[in-house]
Parts: structure tokens; C-alpha cells; sequence
């Protein structure tokens, strides 16, 4: 018997610091259906599938399962409604094996002895729907596709007939994406309800049997996936027609810049992150790395800005050799590094703004004298910045934390490409800006590349790739699958080549 | 049924800060007055009797002066070390190794020196006294990742028991009739202080400026603004190519080295030789933590932060005797105060908000 046939939020509404993240929005759910919600960044998903599992209170508006009004304020509550969350970033942890996360979250784990009860149940559960898991393994040892199984697992065994996953694909590879759809459309044909929310409009319209479009916290469009097609959906989810105005002209490439010779990186756990990987950059050229999340491109990033160590192999900037030298040295020899993430590297929160407009130039003889700061110099150059490239910033002496996510991320690029540098390393230098935003960084990239810089650009935007790099390599588990001309046929296959299967070496 | 929210506040404005400050003072006198209260006291009286006699009086104000010298310039170093977020709890102990080394340089080389090469001399081997107690942490912490809470608090024990050891032993002066505790120093190792007083000026005159020079490093040098981003966030200042090493050995050298330079002051100014490690410092290295903290980690806030801390010492101790209270008052009266100092602050940085039923979900 399920317990839920149909779900229903009515007029929901919630507000943080008086900004609407969700305004008087209704959403309708039947039992044997896959509902797509679909927005950018920002538009508000996250919000309403918090509130529906009880992460967060609304302010206004009710939930109604079977026609019955009902109130969730905990998780705990949701869970007991029928409800399950598969979140973007796994709550699972790390040092524990699969069958210890599992029966930490079961309801009915008894007191003594966890495991033993629940292994048969889970094994059970694994057959019926065709996901083979290894109960004994550590979490850090699987992959993510695997994590988020163990994540759905959970749920199902709560009871969950609901269940929410948040951007699930974002950390899986095309090929794994496959198989989770093959789960979800199990699910689907045994009377369960999944939201799925995503901003990738294939999974959405191959998998979804409806779609409800959300733009900055409200409801654009509610459609039949069959009855709709992507273009529309795109244009309701942006709220305009999609055109990408950046041109790039082809440029004449220079002498190399960085050049990167077979080098090996351990990551965080002392495993190897990077195998053997060579490439070289040349003036006026934009390298994009693509491939999905965690196959190394932060390491790769932090070993050529001298943050992390390169166990072996040498990197050298217009060959000065540069390998596991104090990042300051790396910086001296023209190497800007904007930071995947940025909070915790790019800035200190506490400090005004043109303390952070100097992080890495304080020690330059532009804004020091011997051993003291030039502040009106700093003043200065910190206002042109603000100016240059566009931060929506208070007074200058403000401590920066009070500024949005995309002003930082502005005043950091700024900062970085404000001091010329001959390479510039910049992972994802765009994610999570609005549009506006998003494209301003773009066009200042183009122009470094112009004024004859090299750049290594991370992203996990395909379209941010093929729009910006004269090359593209892929990266998958540490090595290169290809590297190749942006204007190359054989990229068509690049999903094949981030999933692994394909190499053009 | 209520749930009370907890939202980052935004914009800390400078007079938001500052009363703050003064009303979780109040409120901590507020709680000290009940203590009085369960002491059979009468709170105004005694809060009052603790401020006349510290300021009010011409005596209490020379001991409240006297008092804030080791306070201000342990704090002033403190502010140094929590501002790179390093938690110095050990000042109790640079302390004594200042003192320590101070006395060994008065003992051995002042029979033959005069007043102006021996003094210099056993100042500039207090601060490297201090300093050296202050490093040691700071490369257990760096190098294989020692909690610095726990490192410099328990150097205070041992900082003390060495001394303890040397003064019932090697060190027992022939002039202390077996009793423990070194010679005293010659005369020309003892610091002049203002008649009918026992303020040291020497050490006040060192203590403004390491304050004044302190702020100018904070605030106006490239080490300084490496300290400030190390402290606000250390991955930045990896990313930064800030040397984190050298920012951390450097900033518990300076922290540790003022403690030193104020055990200096003590022994010369007032003892006059090593005895007991209680009776050299009256827990000033614990107090000077409150003093910092008051002050916002400004250097030259300390200078206010550390008077008022010393009055609270002077006039405790008066009350103690007038009123007949236990000798622990004072400890308590400070410990509350930072209490509700470190509440203050609390309240300063988060938005409280206390929800009640939420409309249309029953």
C-alpha cells in the first residue's frame, strides 16, 4: 500500500533576507510520475524541495498529501510522510562502510548488532531493483554514481514513494547518468514519484513526464514534456531566446607559455589524481579542460599555481622551470590563479575590500614600500578595479564577506587579470553568475587572450568550453583523453571521451 | 510551539560594536552583583567600593597603574597571536620565562655593570625568553598539527614547576636564610619607579610603545596584512603564497616576547628576585586574555582594556579584606566578565530570531 497517491503544495512562499526564493508557487504530483523542475542556478528549486522535506519552514502556503493537509517540520517527518531526498552533495560518510551509512539512517535498526538485521533487507532490495551494491566497501572508495546509490537505497527503505533528487547527474559521468535513469523509470513503472530537478534540458525531456519551469523564485511555464520542446523550455527557463554574442576571431598563437612535462599528482588521500599528463599553452591561446567533476582538475590547477605538490614530471612558464616552487615565485613569474573555490581560497571574509583587491600583489613594489603598505595606492587601484569590471560594491572599506557570490567572484578575476599575467589559471570562473554577469567574465577572458595572454580554463560548461578555447582536452581519472582543436569533428563523442570510453591519444 | 533562528548579521557598524561592548559589561556586573548578593554582600556597595578604591583614591590609582603594566603588555602581544588566530593561552608561562631569564642576566653579569647596559640587557633576554616559550607551540602546531590551546596551557605548568625547582635548588639564594627564592638582584639591575609608588616607568614607557609599534605592524605592514589574512582565513593565505611558517613562529615570537618583556618588569620593578611562580604573577597571563579580547584586538584599545582590568584586580583585593569575601572574588569577577564579553560578541556577529507557529501548516 502506498502512502502517497498524490502530492500537492499549494501557494508556497518563502523569503530570505526579504528576497523572494520562492513566491506562491503550486506544484502537483501523481503516483507512477517523474516531475521535472528546471531552472538555472538561483531560480529557487533547492528552496521548494527543502521545504517539502522540512529543511526549511515556508512562510506561507500548505502541503496536502491525498487531499489531507499536513505539516512537515522536520525531515524526520517528511521521511515518515513517504518522502525522500537524494541531495546534490551526498550525505553519507566517508570513513564508514556502505551497510554502517545505511543502517545509521533506517528507521528500525535495532539497538545491538545494526548490521546483521538489515544486510538481508538491503540485499533484497538491491535485487529487486537491479543496482548491485558491495555492503563491506568504505564510502571514499566508491564512486559517485555508487554514493548516490546508497543514497537512494536509504530513502527506499524508509518507505520513501516520494522521491526528490537534487541535480543528480551533475557529479555522474553520461554513462552512469544512463543507469540511474534505467533505476528512476523502475521506480516510475512500480507506482513511485520521483522530482527530478536539473537544468539539463536532455535529461529533462528523456526523462521527465512533466516539467515545471521556475525563474527567480516562480513558476514560468508547467508542460507535458511530449507536448513541448526543449527550445521553448530554454527560453522560459532564461526568459529569452538563447544567443550567444560572444565572437571569437581566430587568432595567430605565440610562443608557448606554460609548458606541463609528464607530471604525477597525489591528491588529498595520497592516491594519484594526476598520471602523466603533458600539454603546452602558447600566447594569445585558450586551453579548455572539460570533464566531469573530480578527475583531477583541481589538482591540476593547484599543482601548476604551486599550492599542491607535483610528485613528478616539471611544469615551466616560458621555460623557467617552476615546478614545486613557493606559489609567491609562481605568481612573480606571471601566473594569476582564479580559484574553483573561491570563498575559501580567493578571499578573507573578514578583511575590507582592498584588502582583498591586494591578496596576492601586497608584497609588489606598486603597493609597498619596504615593509609597509601603500594604502592610498591600494585605494586606488582597488577603485579602478570596482570600476573596470563592473562589482556592485559598497565603500570600498567594507568587509567583503557583505558582498554577493558574483561581485567576488568579479573583484577576484579582476584582481587576477588586472596584473597582465602571461598564463592565467581560472577554474570555473563563471559558475553559479547570473547571465549578465556570466558573459561580461567571458568577454574579459577573450580580451586577455587577445592581448596576447595564455589561458588554462576549467568548467564544467560544455557550452562555456566550445565558446572560449582554441584546444579542449578532456580529463578522465587523471589523464587526458584527447586534446583537440576546438573546430575538431571528433568532439561530437566528447560525452564518450569524459566517461572514459573514448581516447584520441 | 518556538524555534529560535540563528542569520549571520551583516554590516557591523563600528558604535554597534562598541556598545555592545558596553552593555555585556553591564550586564556581567549585573551577574556579579547576584555573587555579591549570595555572599550576604550588598552588590552596589561592593561594585562601587571596587571602583572607589581602584580610581577614586590616590593610592589605589598608583597600584591600578602598576597593575596594568603586565596586563597591557601581555595583551597588547595577545591581541597579536588571536588576531592570526592563534589561541595563546600560555602568556602565564612566556611570563615566567621572561622573569626567569631576566633574573640569570641581572645575577650574573649586573655586580659589574651599570644601570643602563645591565637593564637593556635583561629586557631584550626576558623578550627572548618569552619568545622562545611562545615558538615552541607554534612549531608543534605547524609542523605535526598540536592544538596550541592545549600546548601553551600546559607550558605554563611546566614554565612554573622549572622555576619552582630552581628556586628550592640550584638556585636558592645565600641571602634567603634557606628560605625559597634566588638572591636578590644588585642594585643596579632595579628599575627606578615614581616616588610613594611602585610604578616601574621604564616598563610603562616600553609598554606604550610595543603597543604603538604593534599597531602600526597590524595595521600599516606588509607582515601585518599577512598576520590579518592568515588569521581570517588560512587557505587564502596558502593561495596567496603567504608563508605560513615563518607568519605563525614570527607572530608567537612577538606575543610571547612581550609576556616576557612584562616578567621582566615585575621582577625588576617590584620583587626584586625569582621566588614563587604565584607570587611573581598574579595570573596576569590569564587576565590579559580578557584584556585583549575587550579590546577587540585593537593594540591600542589594550591600553583602555588593560587599566580597566587592573582597577577590577586593585579594587577586588581591597574588597576582599574590607568586605571579608573569599580570595577567589576577583577570579570569579573576571571570569564572568568574560563571559559575557565573549556572549556580547555572539550576539554582535548573529541575527537572533525567535520563530512562534508558522501560519497555514497546522
Amino acid at each position: 500500500m502506498r502512502k502517497i497517491k498524490n502530492l500537492e503544495m499549494k501557494n508556497i512562499s518563502k523569503s530570505f533576507h526579504s528576497v523572494f526564493a520562492n513566491k506562491n508557487l503550486n506544484l502537483k504530483i501523481n503516483s507512477g510520475e517523474i516531475l521535472g523542475l528546471l531552472g538555472e542556478n538561483g531560480a529557487g528549486k533547492t528552496t521548494l524541495m527543502n521545504i517539502l522535506y522540512g529543511l526549511y519552514q515556508p512562510d506561507s502556503g500548505e502541503i496536502k498529501i491525498n487531499n489531507k493537509t499536513i505539516k512537515i517540520n522536520s525531515p524526520l517527518s517528511s521521511i515518515e510522510h513517504g518522502i525522500g531526498m537524494v541531495h546534490q552533495h551526498f550525505m553519507l560518510i566517508q570513513n564508514h562502510s556502505v551497510i554502517e551509512n545505511i543502517a545509521l539512517g533506517y528507521k528500525d535498526t535495532p539497538f545491538f548488532f545494526p548490521k546483521l538485521k538489515i544486510k538481508k533487507k538491503v540485499l533484497e532490495f538491491s535485487k529487486k531493483f537491479n543496482f548491485p551494491v558491495e555492503l563491506s566497501k568504505k564510502v571514499w572508495q566508491l564512486s559517485a554514481g555508487e554514493q548516490q546509490r546508497i543514497e537512494i537505497i536509504k530513502a527506499l527503505l524508509n518507505g520513501a514513494d516520494l522521491l526528490i533528487l537534487d541535480e543528480p547527474t551533475s557529479v555522474l559521468t553520461p554513462q552512469e547518468a544512463k543507469e540511474l535513469f534505467k533505476i528512476l523509470n523502475d521506480m516510475k513503472s512500480r507506482g513511485h514519484m520521483i522530482i527530478f530537478i536539473s537544468h539539463k534540458l536532455n535529461e529533462i525531456m528523456g526523462l521527465c513526464d512533466r516539467v515545471i519551469v521556475l525563474r527567480k523564485g516562480e513558476i514560468i511555464g508547467d508542460a507535458e514534456t511530449n507536448k513541448t520542446d526543449k527550445k521553448s523550455l530554454a527560453k522560459m527557463m532564461i526568459g529569452r531566446e538563447v544567443v550567444f554574442n560572444i565572437k571569437k576571431d581566430k587568432i595567430q598563437t605565440g610562443k608557448p607559455v606554460l609548458n606541463v612535462d609528464n607530471i604525477s599528482v597525489l591528491d588529498d588521500k595520497d592516491r594519484y589524481a594526476l598520471k602523466n599528463i603533458s600539454f603546452t599553452i602558447h600566447e594569445n591561446e585558450i586551453l579548455g579542460v572539460a570533464g566531469v567533476a573530480g578527475n583531477g582538475q583541481k589538482e591540476l590547477a593547484e599543482a601548476i599555481t604551486g599550492i599542491r605538490k607535483i610528485s613528478t614530471g616539471c611544469v615551466t612558464i616560458k621555460g623557467k622551470n617552476i615546478t614545486n616552487i613557493s606559489p609567491r615565485k609562481i605568481f612573480d613569474q606571471g601566473v594569476s590563479h582564479v580559484p574553483e573555490e573561491r570563498i575559501k581560497f580567493g578571499i578573507a571574509p573578514g578583511l575590507f575590500l582592498y584588502d582583498n583587491a591586494i591578496l596576492k600583489q601586497h608584497h609588489l613594489g606598486k603597493y609597498s614600500k619596504k615593509s609597509f603598505l601603500q594604502y592610498d595606492k591600494i585605494k586606488a587601484h582597488t577603485k579602478n578595479l570596482i570600476k573596470k569590471f563592473n562589482v556592485a560594491a559598497p565603500p570600498i572599506n567594507t568587509e567583503i564577506r557583505n558582498l554577493s557570490g558574483g561581485n567576488i567572484q568579479k573583484l577576484i578575476l579582476g584582481r587576477e587579470i588586472s596584473e597582465e599575467p602571461s598564463l592565467l589559471v581560472a577554474s570555473h570562473p563563471t559558475y553559479g553568475l547570473d547571465v549578465g554577469a556570466t558573459q561580461y567574465l567571458r568577454e574579459q577572458l577573450l580580451e586577455r587572450r587577445k592581448l596576447g595572454g595564455a589561458i588554462l580554463l576549467f568548467s564544467e560548461d560544455l557550452d562555456e568550453i566550445f565558446e572560449l578555447c582554441d584546444k579542449i582536452a578532456i580529463i578522465f581519472e587523471g589523464k587526458f583523453t584527447a586534446i583537440l582543436d576546438a573546430d575538431d569533428k571528433r568532439l561530437s563523442d566528447i560525452g564518450l571521451m569524459m566517461a572514459g570510453s573514448l581516447e584520441y591519444v | 510551539m518556538f524555534k529560535i533562528k540563528i542569520n549571520d548579521r551583516e554590516n557591523i557598524t563600528k558604535t554597534r560594536s562598541l556598545m555592545t561592548n558596553i552593555f555585556s559589561l553591564g550586564a556581567g556586573l549585573v551577574a556579579i552583583g547576584f555573587l555579591f548578593l549570595a555572599c550576604k554582600v550588598n552588590p552596589f556597595f561592593a561594585i562601587s567600593a571596587i571602583f572607589a578604591d581602584s580610581f577614586g583614591t590616590l593610592y589605589g590609582l598608583k597600584e591600578t597603574i602598576t597593575k596594568a603594566i603586565p596586563l597591557i603588555l601581555i595583551g597588547t602581544g595577545l591581541t597579536f597571536a588571536f588576531r592570526a588566530k592563534f589561541w595563546n593561552i600560555g602568556a602565564e608561562g612566556q611570563l615566567l620565562m621572561g622573569a626567569l631569564f631576566g633574573t640569570w642576566t641581572a645575577l650574573t653579569f649586573g655586580e659589574s655593570l651599570p644601570g643602563f647596559i645591565i637593564i637593556p640587557m635583561m629586557f631584550i633576554a626576558g623578550f627572548i625568553g618569552g619568545s622562545i616559550c611562545g615558538i615552541i607551540p607554534a612549531i608543534l602546531k605547524i609542523k605535526y598539527s598540536i592544538n596550541e590551546v592545549i600546548s601553551t596551557l600546559m607550558l605554563n605548568y611546566i614554565c612554573a614547576e622549572f622555576i619552582t625547582m630552581l628556586i628550592v635548588g640550584p638556585w636558592k639564594g645565600s641571602e634567603r636564610f634557606g628560605f625559597p627564592g634566588t638572591n636578590n638582584l644588585p642594585a643596579s639591575a632595579i628599575l627606578n619607579v615614581i616616588p610613594e609608588s611602585r610604578i616601574h616607568y621604564a616598563t610603562l614607557f616600553i609598554t606604550i610603545v610595543f603597543a604603538a609599534i604593534l599597531c602600526v605592524i597590524v595595521y600599516k605592514t606588509k607582515f601585518g596584512y599577512e598576520v590579518r589574512v592568515v588569521g581570517e582565513n588560512p587557505d587564502a593565505g596558502k593561495y596567496a603564497g603567504i608563508n605560513f611558517f615563518r607568519t605563525t613562529v614570527l607572530v608567537m615570537m612577538i606575543s610571547g616576547g612581550a609576556a616576557g618583556l612584562a616578567g621582566v618588569g615585575e621582577i625588576a620593578g617590584i620583587h626584586h628576585y625569582l621566588g614563587y611562580p604565584a607570587s611573581i604573577s598574579s595570573g596576569y597571563g590569564f587576565t590579559a586574555i580578557i584584556v585583549a579580547w575587550l579590546a577587540k584586538l585593537n593594540p591600542l584599545y589594550a591600553i583602555v582594556s588593560g587599566i580597566f582590568f587592573a582597577g577590577i584586580l586593585v579594587g577586588g583585593d581591597a574588597i576582599q579584606i574590607s568586605l571579608g569575601l573569599p580570595a577567589a572574588t576577583v577570579q570569579i569577577v573576571n571570569g564572568i566578565l568574560l563571559f559575557f564579553l565573549i556572549m556580547g560578541d555572539f550576539f554582535l556577529k548573529n541575527k537572533l530570531r525567535i520563530q512562534t507557529r508558522i501560519q497555514g501548516i497546522q
